[in-house]
């Protein structure tokens, strides 16, 4: 099963990409978010594929959208005392805790993978979603990364090896909603840029609801005993338009040697320190 | 050619979200805009982030290279700009946020070229 599951991946994701790069030379790239559409059509039942795009709103530099990194004490997720310890540990690079960007220690800054949720709480930009029969495929604009969310009955691992992504099960609870669950995500990454913390313990539930054929909405809730008192929701049904199946996504890639020049010309001098 | 502090604004009155997300604002005076007259040196089209390099004279006659850092490509495109935006020699407008350390290094805020159209380096809500 699982050999047969791999070579309908490997089968099938090429060619819808390639399909994709095919139509995407006739229709250039349009500016950001589609223009909204006054009477859309239902929405199909199981079927959140589509390039979607949430316009700015997924950019989320200050922290997410529903949890930014303002001060607010409505705003704090609710730490255990090892989670303030290891959040005052990260230094990151906007919010009321910022620093230099040379004093940063921000594993995106240096071109580390966000992993889950980060990849929804920062720099969410146009997704692509591919379904198949046995697991549905996230394609991000932001690094451009992959993932998979297994949807073939299986469970979370109960003893995960880490993965900068984890590992990652979906399933429909209704007709127009999926709700994906992932654990086994590497300590390294941050769960948002304000750089929130997680442990090993991890889980994430993202849900995308289909609110019409042109609306996808994306809930997220983090569940980190070790790090928080309680579960708390970094992201709240925030909106993605649905793009014609020509759009061509642009790339968004962190190159390290372009990053090392950005840091000598700019990053470290502005951080007063010398280029190196 | 002369620098000019055409302009100096201080404190924003728009409520603007950066696109420039990935090194924060930290290091920036946001409540500062300069305008430079400017003969472009490099335009860096780059991930995480493209930057302008540009001569232009202080008020002492002398000439300052100058660094404006912009978003990534896919932004920018977004917004207008592209690859052949600048070539080096070219004689352009910049205005940007310049850092609190000194240094002639700044976020661009708009580009105005020779042709008069306006390049916008961010975007406003």
């Amino acid at each position: 099963m699982s050999r047969l599951c791999i070579m309908l991946t490997i089968a099938v994701i090429p060619s819808l990409m390639a399909a994709s790069r095919v139509s995407a030379q006739a229709a250039p790239s349009k500016q950001i978010g589609a223009a909204e559409n006054p009477n859309p059509a239902p929405a199909p039942r199981h079927d959140i594929s589509g390039i979607w795009d949430p316009g700015n709103n997924g950019i989320q530099p200050l922290g997410p959208q529903a949890m930014p990194e303002d001060g607010k004490p409505e705003h704090q997720p609710p730490y255990t005392p090892l989670g303030l310890e290891t959040l005052n540990a990260h230094k990151p690079s906007n919010g009321v805790r910022s620093v230099l960007p040379g004093e940063t220690n921000d594993p995106v800054v240096t071109c580390d993978p966000q992993g889950i949720p980060r990849e929804d709480l920062y720099e969410l930009r146009t997704t692509q979603i591919l379904q198949t029969p046995l697991n549905v495929y996230v394609l991000y604009e932001f690094g451009r990364i992959w993932r998979v969310i297994w949807t073939d009955g299986r469970g979370l691992p109960k003893d995960p090896e880490p993965r900068w992504f984890g590992y990652s099960v979906g399933r429909w609870v209704d007709d127009y909603t999926f709700v994906v669950q992932t654990s086994g995500t590497d300590e390294r990454t941050w769960i948002d840029r304000a750089g929130r913390p997680h442990s090993a313990d991890l889980l994430v539930e993202e849900k995308f609801h289909r609110v019409d054929h042109d609306t996808l909405e994306l809930t997220v809730t983090i569940n980190d005993p070790k790090m928080y008192t309680k579960p708390w929701v970094p992201l709240d049904k925030l909106r993605f338009r649905l793009e014609p199946p020509n759009f061509d996504v642009r790339e968004m890639i962190c190159s390290p040697s372009e990053f090392a020049e950005y840091n000598k010309v700019i990053g470290k001098p502005a951080s007063g320190q010398a280029p190196q | 050619m002369r620098i000019k502090l055409a302009t100096m604004l201080l404190g924003f009155l728009a409520v603007s979200v950066p696109l420039f997300a990935h090194h924060g604002a930290a290091a920036y005076d946001t409540t500062k805009k300069i305008t430079l007259k400017a003969t472009v040196t490099e335009w860096f089209w780059a991930n995480p982030h493209c930057f302008l390099k540009f001569d232009a004279k202080d008020d002492k006659g002398n000439v300052v290279h100058w660094a404006v850092e912009a978003s990534n490509p896919a932004d920018m495109v977004n917004l207008g700009w592209s690859k052949e935006s600048f070539k080096p020699g070219d004689e352009v407008t910049v205005t940007f946020e310049p850092v609190k350390n000194g240094q002639p290094i700044g976020r661009v805020e708009q580009v105005v070229l020779a042709s008069g159209q306006i390049l916008k380096g961010r975007v406003v809500f």
